[in-house]
């Protein structure tokens, strides 16, 4: 087996996903090379290279892949694909972006968020939001799969030092541009990586009372969520959005307020260790997959969580 | 322009879907059906096009049994002008998908293709993608703005750590994420308008390509549920259990 892993990267820092996704990487067994595209990447490629167990680091730096659009990057992967028998990428919204296209390219199918390797052939991913497992088998000369991180833990860093290959090849993106970025910055961790996450639903009543849950947060160092229905009635921003077609999240604790439970939301957080309710309506579904319910106005529970903590 | 947007016959989004005791499937007796919602955002965009004058022509298209006709039927009524039934009993994968829609492509023209993101049955959130490479064409997934100016559209794509602008050159394939828009109601005017709006009913077989399988599924399980939990009275008594039961605080 031969395995290459797609890097996510954040131009200076290596995307936590791509730990995961080597992981289960190493599940498979054999060989796993790692490929990094972008500018000014040396530092991060420094930091893959000290992975454990890597083999080879490809690393294609030109200003052509700044932006690591999906047009040219996947014609810089498509002929490296013939020296693999797998190759994975993080089922984040670049992962996904991506690997479809390589596939279509390659003429294979491809696997969407995997979350068990039972063999090199054979995986686990949800279906149905989660409501049903898929026990998959394929037989193809490449296989591509996104992986969901929070099924595998990450690999460590050690004192590897992996074989550095440059890549040359530059494909020019002859069609699609780059304008411009507004990503959040948010002083909190990162939704997916964090060990406590605190979301909030329809019941929040408004955008201004999520100020509500940053209290809360900011006592347990949580990063703050939303449901579907809060994105939707403009409470939230979209890359709050917890849920089977936002992020998938598994904390340590996972904290639900004024949330229903609409069969989307359960299918992006119920793989949480500890899941606490906090909703008026005693009815509520999310109170079926709690571990902890409260049943209150949560305009009188938050503030006081928010001392007691 | 001329838009070509491909919609898919799911189960309705607010059923939980029952796993069949013998695990080779789920259990769709009586299942109620319904235009896959990222879908219906994507048909939205397309005539609010139309209607803003960028789009001239709105044509919807599904892959499926005759069923998929009542899916046809909801676009139609929704402002969407011809539909084209790709009509085939095989479980269709998403590169079966992009390659018939990539032929359609080829026969309409169209300079801009939407699709949903993801359909919330199999939840793969490939066709887009995929069919931009088969058709050599600029891709922007997930994307809550779309305008048009010239030969070139300007996008809003949702990512992770929150929003990325892009300019594609047409011809384009772009999916729909949620907050693209919010789909209108049809009216029953336009129902019953829709229901003489021309279907045309194709062969999937008949595109010469190899429409079977590729992904073998092995079993369909059931996740496993989680232990009900206990209700606590009051936020002390929860911030207890979570420290000295739980320990997660």
């Amino acid at each position: 087996m031969s395995i290459l892993v797609i890097v996510e990267h954040q131009q200076q820092t290596l995307d936590p996903a791509t730990l995961s996704t080597i992981t289960a990487a190493q599940q498979i067994g054999g060989k796993i090379d790692l490929l990094i595209c972008g500018e000014n990447i040396s530092s991060v490629a420094n930091q893959a290279a000290k992975i454990e167990g890597i083999n080879q680091l490809l690393v294609a730096e030109h200003a052509c892949y700044k932006d690591q659009l999906a047009e040219n990057t996947c014609k810089l992967l498509f002929p490296l694909a013939e020296n693999y028998t797998h190759i994975f990428a993080a089922a984040t919204t670049w992962g996904k972006n991506l690997l479809p296209r390589l596939a279509a390219l390659l003429d294979v199918p491809q696997l969407s968020e995997i979350i068990q390797v039972i063999d090199a052939n054979t995986f686990v991913r949800p279906i149905y939001a989660g409501n049903a497992l898929a026990t998959v088998q394929l037989e193809e000369t490449t296989i591509l799969a996104t992986v969901r991180t929070t099924a595998f833990d990450a690999v460590q860093f050690g004192d590897n030092q992996a074989v550095t290959v440059d890549l040359d090849d530059v494909y020019e993106n002859d069609f699609s541009r780059f304008i411009a970025d507004d990503l959040s910055n948010s002083e909190r961790p990162e939704l997916t990586a964090a060990c406590i996450v605190i979301s909030g639903g329809r019941g929040m009543g408004s955008g201004d009372n999520f100020s509500l849950l940053n209290n809360v947060a900011d006592k347990l160092g949580a990063a703050v969520g939303a449901s579907r229905a809060a994105v939707d009635a403009g409470f939230a921003a979209n890359d709050m959005q917890v849920g089977q077609t936002g992020k998938i999240v598994a904390p340590e604790l996972y904290i639900a307020v004024g949330i229903s439970g609409a069969i989307q939301h359960l299918a992006g957080m119920k793989d949480s260790k500890v899941i606490v309710a906090i909703n008026q309506d005693p009815d509520a579904p999310i109170f079926q997959v709690a571990d902890y319910g409260l049943v209150s106005d949560l305009f009188e529970s938050l503030p006081q969580l928010e001392q007691l903590l | 322009m001329k838009i070509l947007v491909a919609v898919k016959r799911v189960v309705d989004a607010n059923i939980k879907v029952r796993v069949l005791a013998d695990e080779t499937g789920i259990d769709m007796n009586d299942t109620k059906m319904a235009l896959n919602p990222f879908c219906e955002i994507a048909v939205e965009e397309a005539i609010r096009l139309k209607e803003s004058g960028s789009a001239s022509e709105v044509i919807v298209v599904s892959i499926g049994t005759e069923k998929s006709q009542e899916q046809l039927r909801t676009a139609l009524a929704l402002g969407a002008d011809r539909a084209i039934l790709l009509q085939t009993n095989e479980i269709m994968e998403p590169l079966s998908v992009a390659k018939l829609l990539a032929k359609l492509v080829q026969e309409e023209q169209p300079e801009l293709v939407i699709l949903g993101k993801q359909s919330i049955d199999s939840d793969n959130n490939q066709t887009a993608q995929m069919l931009a490479a088969l058709t050599g064409r600029p891709q922007g997934t997930f994307i809550s703005q779309l305008s048009v100016d010239d030969c070139e559209i300007h996008i809003t794509r949702e990512v992770d750590n929150g929003l990325q602008k892009l300019s594609l050159q047409l011809p384009a394939v772009v999916s729909a994420d949620l907050r693209l828009n919010e789909p209108r109601f049809a009216s029953l005017p336009s129902i019953m308008k829709a229901k003489r709006k021309p279907i045309d009913r194709r062969s999937a077989e008949d595109f010469g390509i190899d429409l079977s399988p590729r992904i073998k599924h092995l079993k369909i399980t059931t996740p496993e549920e989680r232990k009900s939990g206990q209700l606590v009275t009051s936020v002390t008594e929860l911030v207890a259990k979570l420290k000295l039961e739980a320990e997660v605080i």
